[in-house]
């Protein structure tokens, strides 16, 4: 091999460890699951040994009101604790985008909850909301105003709450970061303009902000989906099927109902949803892509 | 219009003092540039008359009332930013009426004055575009645009043309100077670029190093620089400055220095009577040194012409006097060739001196 084509070969070269992991890791059981998803799988059979069923599985779980159940509480977890994150944590850099003293600590204390293993949360939120002991119901009966029954008749609100004390520091910090990167002098023409704190925001500030919160709010979004620990680790489903979110009954079907080939079928529903998202993340890019460079043509052009 | 004053203003930035009680008062409706190098505390100045820096001590009066503890918006002025400052996200109609929008004031109004104002700058075209559709100097002209909507009082201007290339500067430094005769209102420029301030303004503050070192019109300070400092700011190709000592002889001042000896006029004479025997800065603009190869030497100095630079109609000519470099101005065709010993008289009524130690202006 001559040195220019080594040379030329280099970047791939470095790419390889990286794609053989991501072909061990990725590639390889996406495509089991694929296969799988189409034959009547029993944990007990090998994948060969299996009988083909076609479309089988998809179609009953298209038509399993527990499926269905399932998929609703996903989507209403996923919709309820990204919108009530995002106006939590765009309102709180909104209200740290500025020079105080101990300002650094602050946003550091503010960012900690993203940095704890989502187990751990788990299982601090499950003592926390605990009917007898937990630090909840003991305050309120302490206050005389009785106790509440957690993650009983409350579980999807106590697991939205978790979670939004989890995840609302991840949009907290890019929206800081994206309130920071905006121009200054516009922000200070807007004062001279005459707009007052509110105005400047709602004018300037958020429309700025815009492309970097529709991202992070759909990041967010594809996270939600695929919650699985804190809810399991806190209430693993129920009671009934009140927080069985999608990864949870995915992982049910395959353990306890011993359904692998409807198991893998429904993870292909979820991966067709996020792929979704995905999809919508990456086409708004090169959307605001395209439009930039337009807006570059015509100034050079257009004189 | 109001007038406006400032008294014994002061910036800290923590324990550093940049802005040394700065006393300056702006007449009606006057142009105004501040002048400086890059940190002399010109736009902090401007900064704080717009409400954009907080005043550490001293006051700002408009029309004799105080202000510097109101929001910018309570200020009455507009401003015009270095990198323009547009709002990315609106068109350039939005951008100029934002102010107007914010005020609730009537839609006809609104696009009354816009249509006016864009007519006024050449932009009627472009109202629906961007910031990031147009050039830059079409945005330079959306950002005074949006300025002259506001029908504000007070204009200030932060460097607003330091972002454009030199040929679009020359013009929109021109198209300045034409919207300045037809709006009539206080303006306060700032700017590193001295022949800016020497086209544009009524008045020029020279600043360094957070104080003012001499204000005046254009005309004033560039013949009676206060001190070296001015004299050597003010004017292209700037000012030579020579090191000499002025002795008598019979019955003549005489300026003395490696290389030349310069006798004094009358005038010069009596004005430099208690300095004899003390050592002074000569300072000579470049265009006040004329070629003549019949001078007499005692009003003339002897230079060894080392560099040309052609600019046109006028040339600099960089020569050598005793180690010191002087800079020549004049006409390109004047017969020279480099490398030649040349004489060039000076006309001691042009001639500046400083005091070597305080930098001061003598007499």
């Amino acid at each position: 091999m001559s040195y220019s084509t080594l040379n030329r070969l280099t970047p791939y070269i470095f790419l390889v460890p990286a794609l053989v992991i991501m072909a061990i890791a990725l590639i390889y059981p996406l495509g089991y699951m694929v296969y799988g998803s189409f034959r009547s799988w029993d944990p007990s059979q090998a994948l060969p040994d299996t009988d083909f069923v076609g479309l089988a599985n998809y179609i009953s779980l298209w038509n399993d009101p527990n499926f269905h159940e399932s998929l609703m509480v996903t989507l209403k977890f996923a919709f309820s604790v990204v919108s009530i994150e995002m106006v939590i944590g765009v309102g709180l850099a909104l209200l740290l985008d500025r020079n105080l003293r101990g300002m650094s600590l602050l946003r550091t204390l503010f960012i900690l909850p993203m940095m704890i293993a989502p187990v751990v949360v788990g299982l601090m939120w499950r003592y926390m909301y605990h009917p007898s002991v937990g630090i909840f119901n003991r305050s309120l009966e302490g206050m005389g105003l009785g106790s509440v029954d957690w993650l009983g008749q409350h579980a999807l609100l106590s697991v939205v709450i978790a979670d939004i004390w989890q995840w609302t520091p991840f949009i907290f910090i890019l929206s800081l970061a994206a309130l920071q990167s905006l121009p200054r002098s516009a922000l200070e023409a807007a004062r001279i303009d005459g707009a007052t704190g509110w105005q400047q925001i709602i004018h300037i500030k958020l429309p700025l902000m815009m492309p970097v919160l529709i991202v992070t709010c759909l990041l967010r979004l594809i996270d939600a989906f695929k919650v699985l620990e804190v809810i399991l680790v806190m209430t693993e489903g129920g009671p009934g099927l009140s927080t069985e979110i999608l990864a949870l009954r995915i992982s049910r079907t395959a353990t306890e109902f011993r359904e692998l080939g409807v198991a893998a079928a429904m993870s292909n529903y979820l991966l067709m949803l996020l792929l979704l998202l995905t999809i919508m993340m990456l086409a708004y890019n090169k959307v605001l892509e395209v439009r930039a460079a337009r807006a570059r043509r015509i100034a050079e052009e257009g004189l | 219009m109001p007038s406006i004053q400032l008294q014994q203003l002061t910036k800290l930035y923590g324990n550093l003092e940049v802005l040394h009680g700065i006393d300056l008062e702006m007449q009606d409706a006057e142009f105004t540039v501040l002048v400086g190098p890059s940190g002399c505390g010109k736009s902090t100045t401007l900064r704080m008359i717009a409400g954009l820096e907080t005043v550490s001590s001293g006051e700002i009066f408009v029309d004799g009332k105080p202000i510097s503890h109101l929001e910018p918006k309570d200020r009455d002025l507009a401003m015009v930013f270095q990198d323009y400052a547009l709002y990315p996200h609106m068109n350039v109609a939005k951008n100029m009426s934002f102010a107007l929008r914010l005020q609730k004031r009537p839609k006809k109004e609104i696009n009354k004055k816009i249509s006016e104002v864009a007519e006024m700058l050449g932009l009627t075209d472009y109202l629906h575009r961007k910031p990031a559709e147009l050039s830059g100097g079409q945005r330079q002209r959306v950002a005074m645009g949006r300025a002259l909507t506001r029908d504000s009082s007070t204009f200030l201007f932060d460097e607003p043309l330091s972002n454009l290339d030199a040929k679009l500067r020359t013009q929109m430094r021109a198209e300045l100077a034409m919207m300045r005769k037809r709006v009539h209102k206080n303006m306060i420029y700032v700017t590193h670029d001295q022949i800016e301030a020497m086209t544009l303004a009524d008045r020029i503050v020279v600043m360094s190093g957070g104080y003012i070192q001499q204000q005046g019109t254009p005309e004033h300070l560039f013949k009676h620089p206060i001190n070296k400092f001015v004299a050597g700011f003010l004017g292209t190709p700037p000012m030579n400055f020579l090191k000499a000592d002025i002795s008598r002889q019979a019955d003549r001042t005489v300026l003395a220095g490696p290389g030349f000896s310069l006798q004094c006029d009358n005038q010069a004479t009596a004005k430099l009577a208690n300095f004899s025997g003390s050592q002074v800065d000569l300072g000579i603009r470049p265009s006040d040194l004329i070629f003549d190869p019949a001078a007499d030497s005692a009003e003339s100095l002897q230079l060894h012409v080392e560099l040309s630079e052609y600019i046109g109609a006028q040339s600099v000519l960089i020569c050598d006097c005793a180690g010191e470099k002087i800079m020549v101005e004049l006409k390109s065709d004047t017969p020279i060739a480099l490398g030649e010993q040349l004489k060039f008289r000076i006309n001691m009524a042009d001639v500046h001196l400083f005091d070597p130690a305080s930098e001061h202006a003598l007499v």
